[in-house]
């Protein structure tokens, strides 16, 4: 059954009014064609400030402290670290060429770096600022995930259209599972039972047991369809999966929607209209709001994680791509 | 001691291989027919000597790459060959027993090989543009990568009626292969409802195509070739021969847009296409020629990629099972164009989006929007099932 989505003003005002009481946290949005930060305010929603972010700002995080801030800068073949109380850049970090999509390790000691032009997954030491390992993986790294318990970080290569799964105590590859065209992102659900690796032109979220009995295994693959959209549009992309585990949240591209998917029954239950070229997402750390990429109408769009709704756009820098938001303090 | 730890970590991680499910070696053949040609018009359409090779090299290292996680191994043989060396080459290249062969061929010679190598053969056109090897003249062992002269077209003319120039102007040159083309646009204007309200033949006289100060006759040339014609929005070339369609953007006697063989052309592929993480695929190329590539290379590429793509998912290596996957629905690819590609299964022609380019960027992909489809909307650019005379894959 699907809901249909009425963006109304009156709507958005008073869901916006009931939720206010959550606590502030900075929101940052890399914009890769704007080449800089913006900083949204997560109370009021308003943009705080927008820096410069090095060239083409693509994947961004926060290290577990909340203190720095990495930016891949794709064009300058470097990850930039900025502080998130004054904006400053910090330092660099090797990152291999080209860095698109980083996981951080939970100690955030570590993180492991796609690299789409060398077939590598970059091991970045965040203390030493050194690289602690190289991996060979497929053709175009690109979606990188780690499994709650850091034993694995999951890598997707998107013309190999493969999961690679890399043990994080020697780097080697121990499985690899095919998916369909073009995998982009990769997330596990927090009991780490499911892994699932998002393939934007194959148009399907696949879904892995990452613990079967002979390694991990493929397990089922959702597929979407919105009347009046193109099925050639439904191309998923960022994801993110509620801490309970009951909800999937996948961006779709240039069909300007993020699907929810029941994560135990995996049905698709709605789709949630959002600006246009829907690519990455995060949530605010009480998972109250999940805020998406939007990056050809150059805004983010704020949904109500509970009612499952969008209320809020914000006007952002220049093709917005990445987004991060700062823990509670 | 960064490039010593950077060191230690490389070693220390060298590559892993998984318990592969099958050892597969699958070979595959690239056969290039190198014609006699003249210049082009413009140095940028030089010929290089590894054209289609290149993009091979690269297709392969992506399959070897893929491969190397399942025991798979690929390898491509690449010969070229002059036109009437031809059939000593076919007859070696299929006694060493090559089941898998990419030609890059013309339409003649392309049939000649399909017939030849027979059934048991596997055979991806690369190059070859002509209509009707997709329609009364198709082949059951033949897939066609390189789109037919009628997508072509089609691509040119959906933008035309997008930006809603539906008085076209079309000039085609003399020779057989540029009748051809202008056939494909005069059947792409009633496809979409355009009308063409000119029609003139650019005479191919012969001559020297590099003169010094050549601009300067094409400059009183054109416009006088191009004046008085009725009212039209645009003009498109239709110049298969590189004869004349460079010449006509800025000299026309009307002040109009270009499309078709000059101006804003339909290709495949070109060097400064960036959607769709086409990027990489670029730099890649680069880095293994050390120049830009071509339609040629991407067509290549793409045909090895076709093959790749079936051999992972079938375990297989065997033309059979190959074309089977590659006709049936599963099959899918992706191609830099933002979309998956897959095969028409009634004719063996690849479906795919056209880039439109001023050659400096890509200016719009064609199908444009609105144009849809019971199938796929990629089915509104050329010949579509029912319009099409090809029976050998009815089964």
């Amino acid at each position: 059954m699907n809901r249909h989505v009425n963006f109304l003003a009156c709507l958005c005002l008073s869901t916006f009014g009931l939720s206010s009481a959550a606590s502030a946290n900075k929101v940052f949005v890399s914009n890769e064609k704007g080449n800089t930060i913006t900083v949204i305010d997560s109370d009021t929603w308003e943009p705080i400030t927008e820096f410069p972010g090095g060239n083409r700002p693509r994947g961004i995080g926060i290290s577990p402290d909340g203190k720095y801030l990495y930016v891949c800068a794709s064009d300058d073949d470097t990850i930039r670290v900025f502080d998130t109380e004054t904006y400053q850049e910090v330092w660099t970090l090797p990152s291999g060429p080209d860095p698109e999509l980083f996981t951080i390790h939970p100690s955030g000691e570590l993180l492991y770096v796609a690299n789409e032009d060398d077939n590598l997954v970059t091991v970045v030491d965040t203390q030493s600022r050194t690289i602690v390992a190289e991996i060979p993986v497929g053709v175009e790294p690109e979606g990188m995930a780690i499994s709650p318990d850091a034993r694995f970080v999951i890598n997707t290569s998107e013309t190999t259209n493969m999961a690679h799964f890399i043990d994080t105590s020697d780097y080697k590859i121990k499985h690899n599972i095919l998916v369909d065209q073009r995998p982009r992102y990769a997330v596990y659900s927090d009991d780490g039972n499911k892994l699932f690796v998002s393939s934007e032109i194959g148009g399907t979220v696949s879904v892995i047991d990452p613990n079967g009995a002979d390694g991990p295994v493929l397990t089922d693959k959702i597929g979407f369809e919105v009347s009046g959209v193109q099925p050639e549009w439904l191309q998923p992309v960022g994801m993110k999966i509620t801490a309970d585990n009951k909800w999937l949240f996948v961006a779709l591209g240039p069909a300007n929607r993020v699907a929810v998917i029941d994560a135990e029954t995996l049905e698709v239950v709605d789709y949630i209209l959002v600006g246009q070229r829907v690519w990455q997402m995060a949530f605010t750390p009480g998972q109250e709001f999940l805020i998406t990429t939007n990056g050809n109408s150059n805004d983010v769009t704020v949904i109500d994680v509970a009612k499952q709704r969008a209320i809020k756009s914000v006007q952002v820098g220049q093709q917005p791509w990445g987004v991060a938001v700062m823990p509670d303090e | 001691m960064r490039v010593l730890t950077r060191l230690f970590g490389t070693i220390l991680i060298a590559f892993c291989m998984i318990m592969p499910a099958y050892a597969l070696d699958v070979r595959a053949t690239v056969l290039r027919v190198d014609y006699p040609s003249l210049l082009p018009i413009s140095r940028y359409d030089l010929v290089p000597d590894d054209l289609g090779f290149a993009g091979a090299v690269l297709g392969d290292e992506d399959n070897q790459t893929t491969g190397s996680f399942l025991g798979m191994t690929f390898e491509t043989e690449f010969v070229s060959t002059a036109p009437e060396a031809l059939d000593a080459q076919l007859d070696s290249i299929l006694a060493q027993g090559t089941d898998l062969l990419i030609v890059m061929a013309d339409a003649d010679d392309l049939l000649k090989i399909a017939d030849r190598a027979g059934v048991d053969v596997m055979v991806i056109n690369a190059t070859a543009r002509d209509t009707h090897l997709r329609d009364d003249m198709c082949r059951a062992n033949t897939l066609h990568v390189a789109p037919s002269q009628s997508m072509m077209a089609d691509a040119v003319v959906q933008f035309a009626m997008w930006k809603r120039w539906r008085r076209l102007f079309l000039i085609h040159g003399s020779n057989p292969a540029d009748r051809a083309l202008g056939d494909a646009y005069r059947r792409a204007a009633t496809k979409f409802g355009a009308e063409i309200v000119e029609e003139r033949e650019f005479e191919d006289t012969g001559g020297s195509r590099r003169t010094d100060t050549g601009h300067v006759l094409v400059q009183r040339q054109i416009p006088v070739f191009t004046q008085d014609a009725a009212d039209h929005d645009v003009v498109l070339a239709a110049d298969a021969s590189d004869v004349f369609g460079l010449y006509l953007p800025f000299h026309l006697w009307t002040p109009r847009p270009v499309m078709g063989s000059g101006g804003l052309r339909p290709v495949t592929f070109h060097a400064a296409h960036e959607a769709w993480g086409a990027t990489q695929f670029q730099r890649r190329f680069e880095a293994l020629s050390g120049r830009y590539v071509q339609e040629a290379d991407y067509q290549v590429w793409l045909a090895l990629r076709v093959i790749g793509e079936a051999v992972i998912r079938t375990n297989s290596a065997a033309p059979d099972v190959l074309m089977n996957y590659i006709l049936s629905e599963d099959f899918e690819l992706a191609a830099f164009k933002g979309r998956k590609v897959n095969f028409r299964p009634w004719n063996g022609q690849l479906r795919q989006p056209i880039l439109l380019t001023d050659s400096k960027l890509t200016v719009s992909v064609s199908p444009q929007d609105g144009y849809l489809h019971q199938r796929s909307t990629l089915d509104t650019l050329g010949l579509d099932q029912p319009e099409s005379a090809c029976s050998a894959f009815d089964q």
